[in-house]
């Protein structure tokens, strides 16, 4: 005899609970992980938005005698402690570039101390009591307060945490990704479409298959030492230069690009093949007008997802010199450099207080830039998405 | 010529050559595709077992049989589409124009200009109706004007019965058409390149019966200027657009005749069984 549907229903009961359960533990794992999410980006934005404002103060500049020797001169004596020796040094200089400038007066905005600047944020300082009460005194008559801190992205790194910036690792930034790009891509697709398109399936070509994938899985800073035990030390490329950095970040990127085609590649239907081998297509043309072409979109994609891995990637650029102090823009491929998360890294160590919001800044900006690599990736995907 | 002249073969039927019931007695006879002893390997196990056949220029000829019976295998000997496998092992003579096929010196793309194909499903290329027909013949350097181009699109596709419906639309993607268009576009990029041979691999499977009986329509049109070889499992169509049909069975050819002998008196019982419906 058959169950009734209320037999069935209580034995169903058991597994619907099961079910639930499930469905709750797995709830609450995405939740957690979205809490933590959540903590990550509101700790780095309240940490390092503050980095994107800086203290600055009015003051009377006198271009006198003594200032020509000691930019300290040319201020009045208390405020000169609170205004960034970056500036002072300035002065001496600028006389000496402009001598007309002798036995004038100047009344200018000019960038604050560090520990000013941390004293208005309200972190911890060093200031004296009787320097607080000369800012509270100078802020309520609205001569010190905190403007937005160009600052931070039109210099190089300082040791001086308020005249510190992230030009000159943005620049390398830029300068190890055209040259990471300019490797990595065209040997990456030419790799990835001989082994998909044109090499016979046997043993060696299976090993290479095998050895690339095992190459994605490689801790980066193996590759910081091929790099430079090859490119430094045997081609004597030079050390600290975003041509190495660059070279050594393309191997990394390598078998990323080259996985990303192949995948890109293989979603190419054999039939768009056949249709070109059909109208009498050599292989390289089948290659080069049909399948190359369509997947495109797919090797754009996983380019940049590679590059955007490279460009956060810190440990093997110490190994060949790119975490540096660099606090000009290097002009060239082959002068010394730093990027982004290097500079990060450098900020990290620093022992004053308000490098710690530099760090924090740093991350946004780096983080800023990833999401929009990565956004563009997204959208080229849906963009160009294909149903066959 | 004689096809008994082959060995190994005691069940191969005279194919009609000239004879006088032959269904288009007017038509040329001129030898188009000889094999010989073609045999064809997947690996260990064998496709193809000693065929021998002589296609005619300027008729349609049709590959029936079973599944798996080899005829799509044999169809795709004949412009060497199947290098593309790699396991695939092939002996014999394959011979148009004087040539074996098969040779190592022929190149096969210089074979694939000469003989054109059109697949099972529909493929054209995801570009636009345009490229689609110029493509090929650009490649070739049969083109070199951009009027020049554009008068032999229109060409090949008023021959595949295309034009009146897509002149309108020539730069849409040629994806945008339906299924029998989409066909009949493929069929236009086969002939816009001017081969000798067309093989078809089950042209109308995938499509609906008007768009099948359009298609048999073009096959009975282009015979006139294409040597057209086609594999398909309807019987009727063979029937219809056929001019010789052979009779595949597990890689063998069993019966080669022109079609009328082929469904009204078959030679053999395989044969006989296969297309009355009681097999296969």
């Amino acid at each position: 005899m058959s169950q009734t549907f209320d037999e069935i229903s209580a034995q169903l009961k058991k597994r619907h609970r099961r079910s639930a359960r499930l469905k709750w533990i797995s709830m609450g794992a995405l939740g957690l992980a979205g809490l933590f999410l959540l903590w990550f980006f509101s700790d780095m934005l309240g940490k390092g938005l503050p980095a994107f404002q800086q203290a600055q103060i009015q003051v009377e500049i006198d271009y006198n005698e003594d200032a020509q020797r000691m930019g300290r001169a040319a201020l009045d004596r208390d405020v000169s402690r609170l205004v960034s020796r970056t500036f002072e040094r300035m002065i001496p200089v600028q006389m000496r570039e402009n001598p007309e400038l002798l036995g004038t007066t100047e009344t200018r905005w000019v960038l604050a101390d560090g520990e000013v600047d941390q004293y208005l944020k309200g972190h911890r300082h060093k200031l004296n009591e009787a320097q607080q009460a000369l800012v509270d005194e100078l802020a309520a008559e609205g001569r010190v307060a905190l403007k937005f801190n160009t600052t931070f992205f039109t210099t190089g790194d300082s040791k001086m945490p308020e005249a510190s910036g992230i030009l000159s690792a943005a620049v390398g930034t830029v300068m190890t990704m055209l040259v990471t790009l300019a490797i990595a891509f065209p040997i990456g697709v030419m790799t990835a479409v001989y082994l998909e398109e044109f090499a016979p399936d046997n043993r060696f070509t299976q090993l290479i298959e095998i050895n690339i994938n095992n190459l994605a899985a490689i801790p980066s800073i193996l590759f910081g030492l091929l790099g430079l035990a090859i490119f430094i030390n045997f081609f004597g490329v030079p050390r600290s230069s975003p041509l190495v950095g660059g070279m050594t970040l393309a191997l990394m990127t390598l078998p990323v690009i080259i996985i990303a085609t192949r995948t890109a590649l293989r979603s190419v239907p054999d039939s768009i093949r056949h249709a070109a081998f059909g109208v009498g297509c050599s292989r390289w043309q089948v290659v080069r007008d049909h399948v190359l072409p369509l997947a495109m979109p797919g090797i754009m994609t996983g380019s940049i997802i590679g590059l955007a891995q490279a460009m956060g990637e810190t440990a093997p650029l110490i190994i060949v010199g790119m975490v540096a102090f660099i606090p000009d823009v290097s002009a060239s491929f082959t002068e010394a450099a730093t990027v982004l998360p290097a500079q990060v890294f450098t900020w990290a160590g620093e022992p004053e207080k308000a490098f710690v919001e530099k760090t924090a800044g740093g991350i946004l900006v780096l983080l800023a830039i990833l999401i929009f690599l990565n956004a563009t990736a997204v959208i080229l995907r849906k963009k160009f998405e294909r149903r066959w | 010529m004689n096809i008994q002249a082959a060995p190994r073969h005691t069940s191969q039927p005279t194919p009609a050559v000239g004879q006088p019931h032959t269904r288009n007695a007017d038509a040329c006879h001129e030898l188009s595709i000889r094999v010989r002893d073609l045999n064809l390997w997947y690996g260990e196990s064998q496709a193809l077992k000693g065929l021998n056949i002589d296609l005619f220029q300027k008729n349609v000829t049709a590959l029936i049989g079973p599944s798996g019976c080899g005829k799509s295998t044999f169809l795709r000997c004949l412009n060497r589409m199947n290098d593309l496998i790699p396991s695939v092992r092939i002996e014999g003579l394959v011979e148009m124009d004087g040539h074996d096929v098969n040779q190592v010196k022929m190149d096969e793309v210089a074979l694939r200009r000469r003989v054109g194909m059109v697949f099972q499903k529909p493929n054209p290329f995801p570009k636009s109706i345009y490229e689609n027909i110029a493509y090929a013949p650009r490649m070739h350097d049969l083109v070199s004007r951009k009027p020049e181009q554009d008068e032999l699109v229109e060409k090949a596709l008023r021959d595949a019965g295309l034009w009146e419906e897509v002149k309108d639309k020539l730069h849409q993607p040629g994806t945008s058409l339906s299924g029998g268009q989409q066909q009949r576009l493929c069929i236009a990029r086969a002939i816009a390149v001017q081969p000798d041979v067309i093989l078809m691999d089950e042209p109308t499977s995938a499509l609906d019966p008007i768009s099948t009986a359009t298609i048999e329509d073009l096959m009975d049109r282009l015979k006139e200027q294409f040597t057209i070889i086609t594999v398909t499992h309807n019987m009727q169509q063979a029937a219809r657009v056929a001019d010789y049909t052979a009779f595949f069975h597990l890689g063998e050819i069993v019966e080669y005749n022109d079609t009328k002998t082929m469904f009204s008196n078959p030679a053999t019982k395989k044969a006989e069984d296969y297309i009355t419906g009681r097999y296969g």
